[in-house]
C-alpha cells in the first residue's frame, strides 16, 4: 500500500484535483452550490473572486471586444496564479482533456505501440506556437473569439458541467488521435491553450529537479514523461527542468526509484 | 537497370542548407495557409445561424459573439433553466446561451438574475435598466410573430391563450376585433403583436394552443423590416429627428444621371 502510494502520490492528487473541480463545478449548475460556478473559460469563486482565462480573454482583445474590469480582474489572477506554480500545470492538475489523454497514453504503452510505429515522431511540438499565433490571427480578421468556438477542452468540461450532446465525439476524436495517430497528440503537439500556458511559465518558481549524482540511467522518467524533451538532462547534468514545456504533473518524481528527480523552488534550486 | 541510374544519382545529391531553408519556410506557410483557411471556414459556418433567442440585455449578436465568454453563469443564475448553453449538435454558435421559448420560455424575472453575473459585459446591465433600476419590460430578445393562416382566432375561432399568457397583459399583445363576414354574428378577435412593447419572452409561444405554435419568437434582426431614411412620418416630430443623420444612396441610372428638371424639358428622343 505504501509503494502504491509513492508511485502514485501526485497521480493520485492530480486526479483528485481534476475531478474535484468537475464536481464544483457540475454541482454549481446543478444543485446550486456556490463554491465554484461557471467553467474554465470564467468562474466566480463564492460568487465573488472571478477567475478568467487568459488565452480567452486574450482572443477577445484580438477580436476587437471591450474587456470588462471584472474579466480582467480574473486574467489577472489566473495569470499572476499559474506565473508562479508553472503555466502547464492547468493541463495535468485541472483540464479534463488531461484524462483523456493519459489513458490514450498509458494504452500506448501497454500495447507497445511506440515500437510497431517506432520512436520518431511524425510532427514537430512547436505546431501549438503556430496554433496559437494562427488563432489570433483568425480571431482578429473574422471578429470572433476562434479558438473557443472550436476548443474540445471547452467543450468536454462545458459538456460534462452543462450537458453533453455531441461532446463526446470531441473526447473520441481526442482519445483515438493520441492512441493511434500522434503519441502525445494533442496536448504535447497541437493544442494552443498549452502552447500559450508554455510561454506564460517560462518563469515559474515550482520545478522538477534532477539530481544526476543518483540517477541510474533507467529511463523510466523519459518513458512516463509526455513532454520528454523537456528531460533532456537525466543522466547528464544536475539542472532544474527549466522549460515551459514541462506540465508540472510529477510523473517522473514517482516513477523515479532512485531518488533522482523531485520538486523544488527554482532560486532554491540553483543555489 | 542502367537507365535508372541518373535518378538515384539525383536523389543522392546532398539537400543544400539554402534549398532546405527555403522549402522548410514554404511548408510552414502553406500549412499555417492550409489550416487558417479551414478554421476560418469553420469559424464563419458555427457563427452563422442568426435564428438564435439570446439572453435579456444581449448587445449586438457580432458583438455578442466576441465578447461571451462562454462561462454558463447566466445559465446557471436562470432560476427556470430556460438557458441554455449551446451544445455540439444544437447548430447554435458553441458555447454561447440561448432559449427555445416553445421548450422554456423566459419568466421575466424583475430582477433579472442572469445579466448583473455576466464577467464580460455580453449580457449589458445597462440596456435593462431604467433610471437606475433593472427593468425587464425593456428586454429586446425576440419579438413574437403571428402566422395568420395557422392561428385559430384569425379563423373565427374564440382563443386569446396569447392574448392571456403575454406578461405585459393588453400592451405587448392587444385584440383586434373585426365583424366575420362569413356568419354575420360573430367577430374576429385578432392577435397583434406590438414591436415597441414585445420583449421576446416567449410565453405566448409556450401558450399557444395550435400543434406548431401560431404565434413564435423570431430574433428582432430577423422579424423586422427597416423604413430607412427616405421614409418619415411627417406629422411625427420624433420621427422626423431622424433626418438629423439621414444617410443617402445615390444611384446613377440612365434616366437619373442628369437632373430630374433637366429630363422634364429635354423631350428627348420622343419627337
Amino acid at each position: 500500500m505504501a509503494t502504491l502510494w509513492n508511485n502514485y502520490r501526485y497521480l493520485i492528487l492530480r486526479r483528485f484535483t481534476q475531478i474535484g473541480l468537475l464536481v464544483l463545478y457540475f454541482g454549481a449548475n446543478a444543485w446550486g452550490w456556490t463554491v465554484l460556478m461557471g467553467n474554465l473559460s470564467s468562474s466566480k469563486v463564492f460568487g465573488i473572486i472571478p477567475l478568467s482565462d487568459p488565452y480567452a480573454a486574450l482572443q477577445m482583445l484580438a477580436a476587437g471586444a471591450v474587456l470588462a474590469a471584472d474579466l480582467l480582474i480574473g486574467v489577472l489572477i489566473l495569470t499572476l496564479f499559474y506565473f508562479i506554480i508553472g503555466g502547464r500545470a492547468f493541463c495535468s492538475w485541472v483540464c479534463p482533456v488531461n484524462m483523456i489523454t493519459d489513458s490514450a497514453n498509458f494504452l500506448r504503452r501497454k500495447l507497445d505501440f511506440d515500437r510497431v510505429q517506432g520512436i520518431k515522431q511524425p510532427a514537430s511540438r512547436n505546431i501549438r506556437y503556430w496554433v496559437l499565433a494562427l488563432s489570433l490571427i483568425i480571431s482578429a480578421v473574422m471578429g470572433v473569439t476562434a479558438f473557443e468556438f472550436l476548443s474540445p477542452i471547452s467543450m468536454v468540461h462545458r459538456g460534462i458541467v452543462f450537458g453533453l450532446g455531441f461532446g463526446w465525439a470531441a473526447m473520441l476524436i481526442i482519445f483515438l488521435f493520441d492512441l493511434f495517430v500522434l503519441k502525445n497528440g494533442w496536448c504535447g503537439h497541437i493544442c494552443p491553450l498549452g502552447g500559450f500556458y508554455s510561454i506564460l511559465g517560462k518563469f515559474s518558481l515550482i520545478r522538477v529537479h534532477h539530481t544526476q549524482e543518483n540517477c541510474t540511467l533507467c529511463m523510466k522518467c523519459k518513458v512516463v514523461c509526455p513532454e520528454r524533451q523537456v528531460l533532456h538532462m537525466i543522466g547528464k547534468e544536475s539542472l532544474p527542468v527549466l522549460s515551459g514545456e514541462c506540465t508540472n504533473c510529477a510523473r517522473c518524481i514517482e516513477v523515479c526509484d532512485d531518488d533522482a528527480l523531485g520538486f523544488s523552488i527554482r532560486n532554491l534550486a540553483k543555489k | 537497370m542502367s537507365e535508372n541510374r541518373p535518378i538515384n544519382k539525383k536523389k543522392r545529391q546532398p539537400v543544400s542548407d539554402r534549398r532546405k531553408f527555403i522549402l522548410n519556410m514554404a511548408r510552414g506557410a502553406g500549412l499555417a495557409a492550409m489550416g487558417g483557411f479551414v478554421w476560418s471556414a469553420y469559424v464563419d459556418e458555427v457563427t452563422a445561424s442568426t435564428l438564435v433567442l439570446r439572453p435579456p440585455g444581449a448587445i449586438k449578436e457580432d458583438d455578442f459573439l466576441k465578447t461571451c465568454i462562454k462561462c454558463g453563469l447566466c445559465v446557471i443564475a436562470c432560476p427556470y433553466d430556460t438557458l441554455v448553453l449551446a451544445k455540439p449538435g444544437d447548430n447554435k454558435p458553441l458555447g454561447t446561451p440561448y432559449f427555445i421559448p416553445r421548450d422554456i420560455p423566459c419568466y421575466m424575472c424583475p430582477d433579472i438574475p442572469c445579466v448583473p453575473v455576466c464577467p464580460t459585459g455580453a449580457l449589458d446591465e445597462k440596456s435593462v435598466t431604467t433610471d437606475g433600476v433593472l427593468d425587464i419590460n425593456i428586454a429586446e430578445m425576440g419579438l413574437a410573430v403571428v402566422d395568420a393562416d395557422s392561428c385559430i382566432a384569425f379563423w373565427g375561432i374564440q382563443c386569446d391563450a396569447c392574448y392571456r399568457a403575454c406578461p405585459i397583459l393588453g400592451v405587448a399583445i392587444t385584440i383586434e376585433y373585426q365583424k366575420n363576414e362569413r356568419t354575420g354574428k360573430h367577430a374576429f378577435m385578432k392577435p397583434i403583436v406590438h414591436s415597441e412593447a414585445c420583449t421576446g419572452c416567449g410565453l405566448c409561444e409556450r401558450a399557444c394552443v395550435t400543434e406548431k405554435p401560431a404565434i413564435f419568437v423570431l430574433p428582432r434582426e430577423t422579424a423586422m423590416g427597416r423604413a430607412g431614411d427616405y421614409y418619415i412620418k411627417g406629422w411625427d416630430k420624433d420621427d422626423e429627428k431622424r433626418l438629423e443623420n439621414a444617410s443617402e444612396i445615390k444611384t446613377t441610372t440612365e434616366i437619373s444621371k442628369e437632373s430630374a428638371m433637366d429630363s422634364l424639358n429635354d423631350a428627348g428622343d420622343l419627337y
